[in-house]
């Protein structure tokens, strides 16, 4: 190169052969390149948030989250890990260390530490909000490597690209989305390409490497238990279908084993391995695993295969009932636990809504419409159909891995709506072979089209390929422009779902819901934000040590927000202690002051959108508590509170509704304020009627503070009466 | 509260007035004072007291100080005393700012602490001089009743003396108290007083021996609200790349009569004159011109009320708390930006620079009990020194900022009791070689550039462990193995053996090929 001006007559050419690369570099640069930028754009469209409200924490559980890891950044790993929260679940406590999966806060935490020792000065939180979006670009990467692995490098560059952009997963990893999903499907999705790819190999490095992501996965979210029974059920069908293979047996049993003893050092999980119901088809399988092995050694041994086949039904018999007897035993002495309830609802969508209102009272556990899986997954959903047929006809244990995956999560998907998410990946991989192949067949045809175009113009063809390449030049005029229409369909549907995505995640995924936005009467932006004013009020103005009622949703937030005492929050461990302060919210005022007193309760809280028009108050949820309380407590009646199966707040409404504490609450001293020019006093927004009880009075309590719209109200409760 | 501090004036009076028959030879008593007026404003919650003195000198020598007493109990809310003296004739008056510091006596009357006033040239015998004394009292306005409900007006009691205390004889003098409304409860009465509107004048009166103390009590509405800053921490990062980052930490209380029951937005909406009179809804803070990047935050996020305006002379920055703050009610907030460096950054005659910055609180009608203002050098600079206008603690510390090695040294000045009067000028020196300038650009390049290096040797170095032929071997292995079992090996499994790149080095030799 320094000799490069000597020489007068040709350095630029010299200098462009110098620069020119070779095919396979130049397909390596540009796979390099597109990975760069699907890894950026992954980052970058999960930044509406931030750029158009501020770096926030979003939403409920990440708060929590927050403040976990803020205490393990400034407390250290131990005592996080020894933690006793008084601040939560008031007076019972929260031992928070051993109920919570640290995945994520670790993470967290290690980053912080990672950025401080390379001396950036950040906040955590800033790495808190950013962490979601930073794995979701990891997760991109997992992608190119589980595509290429399962088909090719060009499905795995669409799958990059696909995930990278998808609503189902921008849902729940937009920055400031801090939630253990997070980074749990980045877990998820590696663990299940290290698998497949120990499963490909037969080798123990990633099957060891395999056994640590189930680790990371098991210490991040409780979505663990959807790999223990898939890859179970995956190497069943393995040998069903008479895959058998010795890489299999390698790659499962390390994982497993590993897997196993390293998921039980995470203390929230502990011995659930060995010891519930839902982690027992892992072990089942496991044992099979080995009959088989054995099996297959004695039938190699056997040269009779008579004799092995008697050998077969008795062995098979024996393991059967010695399996079977064992399940049944442990069962009924209690040493496995069954099956809990969460896990029943997954498996019939009807079994929460009748037995456990507290799953079904939540809006993401509701089975999920047709509309929110168009609106998750658009053109995805045409493809995934199109992929499986692709996967299927070149069936593999890798296709057959993700078709099983695909197939179980789409399931799931429809049996809640959050599950979507777990879908995700595995609808973006086999939409992206779906993509791939098409895309590839179709350029293939264009190609050799042409070359056949050329070859039978320029020279006579050798004979014995003279027929059939007669056979593609008659059909070419056709086939030419149909390839051609189908390849500007295909990108027509891709830029669709490009711009779909960006719409989907400005306009519904990248709100905090904790700061609400809305159009003014002159189209500029309002901004309510009465939560942070509600928590900041109670962090400054109430005594350290007040305990704070409220209904369970905002329980993470006044601990995280406003660092007070509640008595219940969005961990809903205990049914009892949530259906008790349901029953103090639907009861009369004298009989709820004795609930509150004995639960030691300061100040309520109670969230109200009459003013705003805000629909998810706690009036629209009032429901629930009513349905939860009475689950417990049978005096409790949800027929009281409804007028002929109607649930109406105005004057038609039930006596017991208008006098509830809720009611009084929400609506104390709402009968003054005029809420819209033309419409009555005391006109509820959020519901279009004017409420029915407009001259409520207050006994045991007082009204402590309302936010500016009225969203947030906090109450008093009055210390008893003088007796003299 | 209320009973030591009436104990302590009857108590004073008592003494100051026996104390006077005590010390007479004294040099002080060559001075006297021939007329005293003084002017107080009570109107927000920092009583200001503008007095004027006309000292003369009855003595034989010649002196230049001039006394000013206080009560012990008031001078720890004292926060700033100013003298000024007029010079010059009818026309062209200037006003001369004189030096005041504050004095021990070892003779003062009941704990009395002393100001004295060095004046420009000394007062020659049988001259006379006008003397305009400034001085400000913070947490002067006792609430009283210390707790009132929403609609409630606040109510506040004043101490202090009918008469001047002074260790001089005061010819003559009269006091003026203005008060914020018209609404005054009850006030002492110390013939001649008299009220008309606004003000109360107590005087005037005659010969007045020194030390004459005569406490009175006006109870008075005050509605304005009493914004304290409980602590503010201000932070000046100096970066050499033109910017000056501000960050100011307050813990903001209303120091009013405490709220009492009920807060009803209700009420306090629809009926904001009457109801919340005295609560602080909004704060103004008067900030530098050409100030950019303003944030307005607290430890949940950004408080989304405020407002900026920006002129040449001056940007005002004018801020809502979260919630209204009634008497009690606390706030923490932090206001943070960014200045261009040449408006305060210089270049001292010996080669050092120094930093020219406002001391105090940029909030208007504030008071500051604990300022702490930290001035973040650059790193790599060298000898810091402060120079403030009155009496510091100071100390240096060590922060650690983006990509900083060494740290970068903080001076820490720490003040308390502090007025919006005071918001003077302070200066920071210190010496520093533009050559660190480049430290951290060139860290960081020098980190992509080893990065690069380490991509570049890692896609030439050929790391994998030729394990072709343990590969080959199990392949075959399972083979056989699966053959007897499975009934037909898939077409995947045939085309891994075919296939001459084995599976885990499949990136190396892909990579490879780059190098090759």
């Amino acid at each position: 190169m320094a000799t490069m001006p000597i020489l007068p007559n040709m350095p630029a050419l010299d200098l462009i052969k110098s620069f020119k690369l070779k095919t396979k570099q130049q397909e390596l640069l540009i796979r390099v390149s597109i990975l760069c930028l699907v890894y950026i754009l992954a980052f970058i469209t999960r930044l509406f948030s931030v750029l158009r409200y501020e770096s926030m924490i979003h939403e409920f559980d990440p708060y929590f989250n927050y403040r976990t890891t803020l205490y393990l950044t400034q407390n250290g790993f131990y005592d996080f890990w020894n933690w006793f929260d008084y601040e939560s679940w008031y007076p019972l406590g929260r031992i928070v260390g051993g109920t919570l999966y640290p995945g994520l806060m670790v993470t967290a935490a290690l980053i912080y530490r990672i950025l401080h020792f390379l001396r950036f000065a950040v906040h955590i939180r800033e790495v808190c909000v950013l962490t979601a979006p930073f794995f979701a670009s990891n997760t991109t990467l997992v992608a190119y490597f589980f595509g290429k692995e399962i088909w090719d490098t060009g499905a795995g560059l669409v799958a990059a690209i696909l995930i990278a952009i998808c609503p189902g997963y921008i849902s729940r990893s937009v920055a400031g989305s801090y939630d253990n999903e997070g980074v749990a499907i980045f877990a998820l999705l590696f663990t299940f390409y290290l698998f497949v790819k120990a499963v490909n190999t037969g080798s123990l490095a990633w099957s060891l490497a395999s056994a640590f992501g189930y680790f990371y996965m098991v210490s991040a979210w409780g979505g663990y238990v959807f790999i223990i029974n898939l890859i179970p059920l995956y190497v069943l069908v393995l040998l069903i279908t008479g895959r058998y293979s010795m890489r299999l047996y390698v790659a499962y049993n390390c994982m497993y084993v590993l897997g196993m003893l390293l998921a039980m050092q995470i203390r929230f999980v502990g011995f659930q391995h060995v010891q519930s119901g839902e982690h027992m088809a892992a072990m089942g399988v496991f044992f099979l695993l080995q009959v088989f092995y054995f099996l297959d050694w004695v039938k190699h041994m056997l040269s009779d295969t008579k004799l092995f086949q008697a050998f077969l039904r008795i062995t098979v018999t024996c393991a059967v009932a010695v399996g079977a007897i064992a399940l049944g035993l442990g069962m009924l002495s209690g040493y496995i636990s069954p099956w809990t309830g969460r896990f029943y609802s997954l498996l019939d969508p009807t079994y929460a809504k009748d037995h456990i209102p507290i799953i079904a009272s939540v809006s993401e556990h509701q089975p999920t419409a047709w509309s929110s899986f168009m609106f998750d997954f658009h053109i995805l959903l045409f493809l995934f159909p199109a992929g499986l047929y692709f996967c299927f006809k070149r069936l593999s244990d890798a296709t057959i891995f993700i078709v099983m995956y695909g197939l179980t999560s789409m399931y799931f998907a429809g049996v809640m709506v959050r599950l979507i998410l777990v879908a995700t990946p595995a609808v973006c991989l086999v939409s992206a072979i779906a993509v791939s192949a098409t895309v590839k067949n179709l350029t293939v045809l264009l190609r050799s089209k042409n070359k056949g175009v050329q070859t039978g113009s320029t020279k006579g063809s050798s004979s014995s390929k003279a027929s059939s390449k007669a056979l593609l030049d008659q059909s070419q005029p056709f086939q030419k422009n149909g390839a051609i229409a189908l390849l500007f369909g295909a990108f027509y549907l891709l830029s669709k779902y490009a711009t779909h995505c960006t719409w989907v995640t400005s306009e519904a995924y990248s709100s905090p819901s904790i700061v609400l936005a809305a159009r003014g009467a002159h189209g500029s932006r309002v901004i309510f934000d009465d939560y942070r004013e509600a928590y900041f009020w109670l962090r400054q103005n109430t005594p350290p040590d007040a305990k704070v009622m409220s209904w369970w949703d905002y329980g993470y937030q006044i601990t995280a927000m406003g660092n007070r005492t509640v008595i219940v929050d969005n961990n809903t461990w205990n049914n009892t202690h949530i259906a008790t302060v349901g029953r103090a919210m639907s009861s009369y005022e004298d009989e709820a002051i004795e609930i509150m007193r004995s639960l030691d309760v300061d100040y309520v809280l109670v969230v109200f959108g009459g003013v705003t028009g805000y629909s998810s108050d706690d009036i629209n949820k009032f429901l629930w508590m009513v349905r939860i309380g009475g689950g417990v407590f049978p005096v409790i009646k949800e027929p009281d509170y409804l007028v002929n199966g109607e649930y109406r707040v105005d004057k038609g409404a039930a006596p017991k509704m208008l006098n509830c504490l809720m009611y009084k609450l929400c609506y104390y001293r709402f009968g003054e304020m005029l809420t819209e020019y033309g419409k009555p006093p005391g006109y509820d927004r959020a519901r279009g009627v004017e409420i029915g009880n407009k001259d409520i009075k207050l006994e045991h309590l007082e009204e402590a503070f309302t936010t500016s719209n009225w969203i947030v109200r906090i109450y008093k409760v009055k210390p008893p009466n003088n007796r003299w | 509260m209320e009973v030591p501090i009436r104990a302590t004036g009857i108590l004073g009076f008592t003494f100051f007035s026996l104390l006077f028959f005590i010390c007479t030879s004294s040099p002080l008593h060559n001075l006297f004072i021939s007329n005293a007026e003084r002017r107080i404003d009570a109107t927000s919650h920092i009583v200001k007291v503008y007095l004027t003195l006309k000292v003369e000198n009855a003595g034989s020598t010649p002196t230049s100080e001039v006394l000013l007493a206080f009560p012990p109990t008031r001078v720890d809310h004292l926060a700033t005393v100013e003298a000024l003296v007029t010079k010059g004739k009818r026309k062209k008056t200037t006003l001369v700012r004189l030096d005041v510091k504050p004095t021990e006596l070892p003779d003062a009357p009941n704990g009395a602490k002393y100001f004295t006033i060095y004046l420009a040239n000394p007062l020659n015998s049988g001259e006379s001089t006008t003397l305009e004394v400034l001085y400000l009292f913070t947490h002067s306005l006792e609430p009283f009743p210390a707790e009132i409900g929403q609609s409630e007006s606040q109510l506040v009691h004043y101490r202090d003396s009918a008469l001047i205390l002074s260790p001089y004889h005061i010819k003559q003098q009269t006091t003026f108290i203005k008060t914020p409304s018209s609404k005054v409860e009850s006030f002492t009465r110390v013939e001649p007083t008299n009220r008309a509107g606004t003000e109360i004048k107590y005087g005037p009166y005659e010969d007045r021996p020194p030390y004459s103390f005569s406490p009175i009590l006006i109870h008075f509405e005050n509605n304005s609200p009493f914004p304290v800053v409980e602590e503010l921490v201000r932070e000046v990062e100096i970066s050499h790349w033109g910017n000056l980052q501000v960050t100011e930490q307050y813990t903001l209380v209303h120091g009013g009569a405490r709220h009492k029951g009920v807060f009803s937005r209700v009420d306090f909406q629809s009926r904001p004159t009457l109801s919340g009179a005295s609560s602080l809804r909004h704060l103004l803070a008067r900030l530098p011109p050409r100030v950019h990047s303003v944030y307005y935050r607290d430890e949940i996020g950004n408080i989304s009320s405020s407002h900026l305006r920006t002129d040449s002379r001056k940007s005002e920055l004018e801020i809502e708390p979260r919630y209204p703050l009634f008497g009690g009610w606390k706030a923490t907030f932090v206001i943070g930006y960014g200045l261009p460096l040449q408006d305060f950054l210089f270049e001292s005659s010996d080669d050092r620079r120094y930093l020219n910055f406002t001391f105090g609180c940029p909030l208007l009608e504030t008071v500051v009990d604990k300022l702490t203002v930290k001035v973040v050098l650059p790193e790599g600079s060298k000898d810091p020194s402060a120079v403030v206008p009155f009496p510091v603690d100071q100390h240096l510390e060590t922060k650690y900022s983006y990509l900083d090695v060494v740290g970068r040294t903080v001076v820490v000045v720490e003040k308390k009791n502090l007025v919006p009067v005071q918001n003077s000028h302070f200066q920071v020196y210190y010496t520093f070689k533009p050559i660190f300038m480049l430290a951290e650009p060139l860290m960081l390049a020098s980190a992509f550039f080893l990065f690069f290096v380490a991509c570049v040797a890692y896609l030439h170095i050929d790391l994998s462990i030729p394990m072709l032929s343990v590969r080959g071997v199990n392949i075959r292995y399972g083979c056989a193995k699966i053959k007897p079992i499975s009934k037909c090996v898939s077409d995947m499994k045939e085309t891994k053996l075919s296939d001459p790149a084995d599976p885990p080095a499949m990136n190396d030799s892909s990579n490879r090929s780059l190098g090759g």
